[in-house]
C-alpha cells in the first residue's frame, strides 16, 4: 500500500496528466529562467564535442599513416588523443550533466533559478577552464596522469566553476517548492557532490603535492573509475529515471528498487577500477576486482526498472528523438558496465589487459552511454527552455541515425579488435608487429564510426549554434523596438504636452 | 530517502570509505617506502635517474608517449631449476633420491657438478625435491626464472613491482600496448639506437606504426664540418644532400630517458636468479 502511495507520489512529477496543472504552476518562469545559463553551459558543451570527435578523427588517422600530421608538436599522437578524451569528457560531458542537472532540479522541485548571472559567469568559466587544459596538453603541459592531463591552472578553474554551478543548483534544490524527492534528486545530488571531493583529492595528491611511487597510479585510478564509472552513472542514469516514466507514461517501476540500485551503485562502484596485476600490493586489486563483480547487482536492477517502467506502458506522444536516444544510452550503459565486470575476471583480463578492449569500454561508457543520454534530454529541454522549437527539428531524428550506427561502428571492432589484440599478444611466437598490424582491420572500421560520430557532433552543434543565434537575434530586434518605440503615449511627452498647454 | 542531508551522508559513507581505502591506506602503506637492497647483495634498489634521463621523463610525459606504451611487465609464474651442487659424503643415497626425480635417465653420476637434475619444475616440486637430497646429505640449489608471453617475449625478466617507480615523477604505467613494454629497454637497445628510432621508425623497425618525432631533431645546413651528433640514416630517409640531421636537447633526453630504463634487479618481492 504504502509504496503504491508513494510510486504515484514520484511518478506524478513525470506524468503527462501533471502538464494541466504546470500552466498554472509558473513553469513559463521556471523555464524562462534557465534559458541563459543552459545557452551558456550546452552551446559551449556542442562546441567541445565537435572539437573532440576532430581531435579523435586525427588521433585514428594516424594510425592508417603514421606520417600524417607528424611535423607538429602540437598534434603528435600522445598529445591528441587525451586532448581529445578530455575534450569529451570535460569539455561535453560535465557541463552537459550540470546544465540537465540544473534543469532537472528547477522542474522537479517547481522552483525557477535565481541569480542566473552566477550560473552563466561559471558556465563561461568552466568553459574557458576546459580551453586552457586543451591548449595546455597540446602544447606539451600534460600532467601525465590519465583523465588528469590538464594542467594546474586549466583544474583550478574547472574547480572553482563546478563549485558555483553545483552551489547554485543546490540553493535551487534547497529551496524547491515541491517537496517531495523523486529518484532522479538522489543521484543528481549525490553526483554534485562526488565531483569536487575526487577532483580535489585527485589534483592535491597528484600534481600539487605529489605522492611517491605507485600510490600516484592508484589515487589515478580511483579518481578515473569514480569519475568514469560512478559520477557518469549517477548523472545519466537520474536523467533516464526522469525521462523513462515520460516516455511510457506510467511511473517509475519500483521506489524501493531505485533506492536500493541507488545504493548499491555508490557502495560497489565507488571501489572499482585498479586492474588486476597492477604492481601494487595485492589487495588493492583484490578489494577492486570484488566490489566491480558486485556491481553487476545496481547494474541488473538498473536493467530491471527500466524494462519494467518501458514495457506495459502505451508508449505516449515523446516517442521520437529522445526516446531512441535514452534508450540506447541505458543499453550502453549496461554493456560498457558488464565488460567493466568481465575485465576484472582474471581469465579475461589476462586477454583484453593493455589491448584496445580497455579504450572500447571507456569510450562506450563517454559516448555510447553518457553523451548519447544528454543528446536525448537536451533535445527534449532546451527548445521548452528557449521557448522556441529547433531550428532544425528533422536534425534530431538525423543525428540518432547517423551518431547510433556510429557508435556501433566504433566500439564493437574495438572490442573485437582488443580480443585478437589481447590473444596474439599471449603468444609470444607471433611478432609483436604481426600482433599490432592485426587490429589495423578493425581500425579501418572504427575510423569510419569516428566519421560518423563527427557528423552526428556537428549536426547536433548546428541545431544549437542556431537555435542560439536565433534567439540573440530575437533578443536584438527587441532591444531594437524599445529603442526605436515612439515616444508620444509615454508619460514623458505628456508632461512635456502639458508643460506647452501650461506656457500656452 | 526524504531529504538532501541524507543523500550527502550516503555520499560521504560510500565515498569516504573507498577514499580511506584506495587514498589514504595506500599511501600510509607505501608512501614512506625507502630503497630496498638487491637479492642476495649489498647494492640498493632503485637509485634515481641521471639529470638528463630524468628530464627526459618529463619529455616523455609531455608528448604522451604513455598513450601507446606500457612500463609494466606482467609474469604468469616462475620456473625452477634444482642443481645439485654437491653429492656429499654419501653418495649412494643422494644418486638414489635424484634418479627418482629423473625417470627417463635411470644412469646418474654425481659428475661434472654444478649439474641441473629438474628443470623448469613449480616452486613446491623444486622445494620438496632440494629438502629431500638435502636429507640424503647432499647440497642443492635452486634457480628462479620468471615465466609468462611478457618475459618470452625478452620484455622483461622479472614482473613489475612497486619499487621500480619509487622515484619516478609522474609515474608512467600506461594502460594500452600500441608498442611494446618500455619496462626494460634500456637493455634491449642504446640512446644511438633510440634517436634512430626516434628520427624515423621505419628505418630501424620494418613496419612500426609509431609516428616519427621529428620535430624534436633539427635538419640543418652541414657546416665546416659535418657535427659528431648527426644521424646516420638509411639514404632513403637521410635528408637533402649537404644537410644533417642533429637531434636537439629534448631527444637526447628522452634518449637518455630511454636508456635508463632497467627494471631487472632480482628483489625480495619479485624473485629470481640472476
Amino acid at each position: 500500500m504504502i509504496e503504491n502511495k508513494q510510486n504515484e507520489d514520484f511518478g506524478r512529477a513525470a506524468l503527462p496528466r501533471r502538464q494541466a496543472d504546470r500552466q498554472v504552476s509558473p513553469t513559463g518562469s521556471v523555464d524562462a529562467s534557465l534559458r541563459v545559463p543552459l545557452l551558456a553551459l550546452l552551446g559551449g558543451a556542442a562546441f567541445w564535442l565537435v572539437v573532440s570527435s576532430a581531435l579523435a578523427m586525427i588521433a585514428s588517422i594516424k594510425f592508417h599513416a603514421p606520417d600524417f600530421l607528424a611535423d607538429y608538436a602540437w598534434l603528435t599522437y600522445g598529445r591528441v588523443q587525451p586532448a581529445a578524451d578530455d575534450a569529451l569528457l570535460y569539455g561535453f560531458c560535465i557541463p552537459a550533466g550540470l546544465g540537465v542537472a540544473l534543469w532537472l532540479f528547477a522542474q522537479l522541485g517547481q522552483t525557477p533559478l535565481r541569480g542566473t548571472i552566477v550560473p552563466v559567469v561559471a558556465a563561461k568559466l568552466w568553459h574557458l577552464g576546459v580551453l586552457v587544459g586543451l591548449v595546455g596538453i597540446l602544447s606539451g603541459n600534460s600532467t601525465g596522469f590519465a583523465w588528469l592531463e590538464f594542467p594546474r591552472a586549466g583544474s583550478i578553474i574547472l574547480f572553482f566553476a563546478y563549485l558555483l554551478l553545483a552551489l547554485w543548483a543546490m540553493m535551487n534544490f534547497a529551496a524547491r517548492r515541491e517537496r517531495a524527492l523523486y529518484p532522479s534528486h538522489w543521484f543528481l545530488v549525490a553526483a554534485l557532490f562526488w565531483f569536487p571531493w575526487i577532483y580535489s583529492t585527485a589534483n592535491l595528491f597528484l600534481v600539487a603535492w605529489p605522492v611517491r611511487g605507485v600510490v600516484q597510479d592508484v589515487i589515478g585510478w580511483w579518481f578515473s573509475a569514480n569519475l568514469l564509472f560512478v559520477w557518469l552513472a549517477l548523472v545519466g542514469i537520474g536523467t533516464a529515471f526522469y525521462f523513462l516514466p515520460k516516455f511510457s507514461g506510467r511511473p517509475l517501476q519500483g521506489y524501493y528498487l531505485a533506492l536500493y540500485t541507488f545504493w548499491m551503485l555508490i557502495l560497489f562502484g565507488t571501489w572499482c577500477g585498479i586492474p588486476p596485476g597492477a604492481p601494487v600490493p595485492a589487495w588493492l586489486p583484490t578489494v577492486s576486482s570484488y566490489a566491480a563483480v558486485l556491481t553487476v547487482v545496481p547494474v541488473l536492477s538498473i536493467g530491471v526498472i527500466m524494462w519494467q517502467t518501458l514495457c506495459g506502458g502505451q508508449m505516449c506522444a515523446v516517442r521520437g528523438g529522445p526516446f531512441c536516444f535514452i534508450r540506447f544510452g541505458l543499453a550502453s550503459f549496461l554493456l560498457s558496465s558488464l565488460m567493466v565486470i568481465a575485465m576484472v575476471y582474471p581469465r579475461i583480463s589476462r586477454v583484453t589487459e593493455f589491448t584496445w578492449f580497455g579504450p572500447a569500454q571507456t569510450q562506450l561508457q563517454l559516448y555510447g552511454f553518457f553523451a548519447m543520454t544528454m543528446f536525448g534530454a537536451i533535445y527534449h529541454l532546451l527548445p521548452r527552455v528557449v521557448g522556441f522549437e529547433w531550428p532544425f527539428p528533422k536534425f534530431a531524428r538525423l543525428q540518432f541515425w547517423v551518431s547510433m550506427p556510429g557508435v556501433v561502428l566504433f566500439i564493437v571492432p574495438l572490442m573485437m579488435g582488443g580480443v585478437v589484440q589481447g590473444m596474439k599478444l599471449n603468444d609470444p611466437n607471433i611478432a609483436f608487429l604481426d600482433a599490432t598490424r592485426a587490429t589495423l582491420v578493425f581500425f579501418r572500421f572504427s575510423t569510419t564510426g569516428l566519421l560518423l560520430i563527427l557528423l552526428g557532433n556537428l549536426l547536433f552543434a548546428l541545431n544549437i549554434f542556431a537555435m542560439t543565434f536565433v534567439w540573440e537575434k530575437s533578443l536584438l530586434k527587441k532591444a531594437f523596438a524599445i529603442v526605436t518605440a515612439p515616444l508620444e503615449k509615454s508619460s514623458a511627452s505628456a508632461s512635456l504636452r502639458r508643460d506647452q498647454e501650461v506656457k500656452a | 530517502m526524504k531529504n538532501g542531508f541524507l543523500i550527502f551522508l550516503a555520499v560521504f559513507v560510500a565515498l569516504g570509505g573507498s577514499w580511506c581505502g584506495f587514498v589514504l591506506a595506500p599511501e600510509l602503506q607505501l608512501g614512506g617506502a625507502k630503497q630496498t637492497t638487491i637479492l642476495n647483495s649489498s647494492e640498493v634498489y632503485p637509485v634515481g635517474r641521471p639529470g638528463e634521463a630524468n628530464q627526459g621523463l618529463s619529455v616523455y610525459r609531455a608528448n604522451g608517449c604513455v598513450a601507446c606504451h606500457t612500463e609494466q611487465v606482467r609474469q604468469s609464474g616462475v620456473a625452477c631449476d634444482v642443481v645439485l651442487t654437491s653429492a656429499g659424503k654419501n653418495e649412494t643415497a643422494v644418486i638414489n633420491v635424484v634418479v627418482a626425480f629423473i625417470k627417463n635417465t635411470p644412469e646418474f653420476a654425481p659428475v661434472n657438478l654444478p649439474k641441473i637434475i629438474l628443470h623448469g619444475v613449480s616452486k613446491e616440486v623444486a622445494d620438496s625435491a632440494a629438502d629431500k637430497i638435502t636429507a640424503a646429505g647432499g647440497k642443492t640449489e635452486i634457480h628462479m626464472a620468471a615465466t609468462g608471453p611478457d618475459i618470452t617475449r625478452g620484455w622483461g625478466m622479472r614482473q613489475s613491482v612497486a619499487e621500480d617507480y619509487l622515484y619516478d615523477q609522474p609515474v608512467q604505467l600506461g594502460s594500452l600496448r600500441a608498442g611494446p613494454d618500455l619496462s626494460n629497454v634500456g637493455t634491449r637497445a642504446d640512446a644511438n639506437w633510440q634517436l634512430l628510432h626516434l628520427y624515423a621508425p621505419q628505418s630501424v623497425v620494418k613496419g612500426s606504426s609509431m609516428p616519427p618525432f621529428r620535430y624534436l631533431f633539427e635538419v640543418r645546413k652541414i657546416g665546416r664540418e659535418p657535427s659528431p651528433d648527426a644521424l646516420k640514416l638509411a639514404p632513403e630517409f637521410a635528408p637533402a644532400a649537404g644537410y644533417e640531421v642533429v637531434p636537439g636537447p629534448e631527444a637526447r633526453e628522452l634518449a637518455a630517458y630511454l636508456s635508463s630504463l632497467r627494471a631487472n634487479a632480482p628483489l625480495f618481492s619479485a624473485p629470481i636468479s640472476p
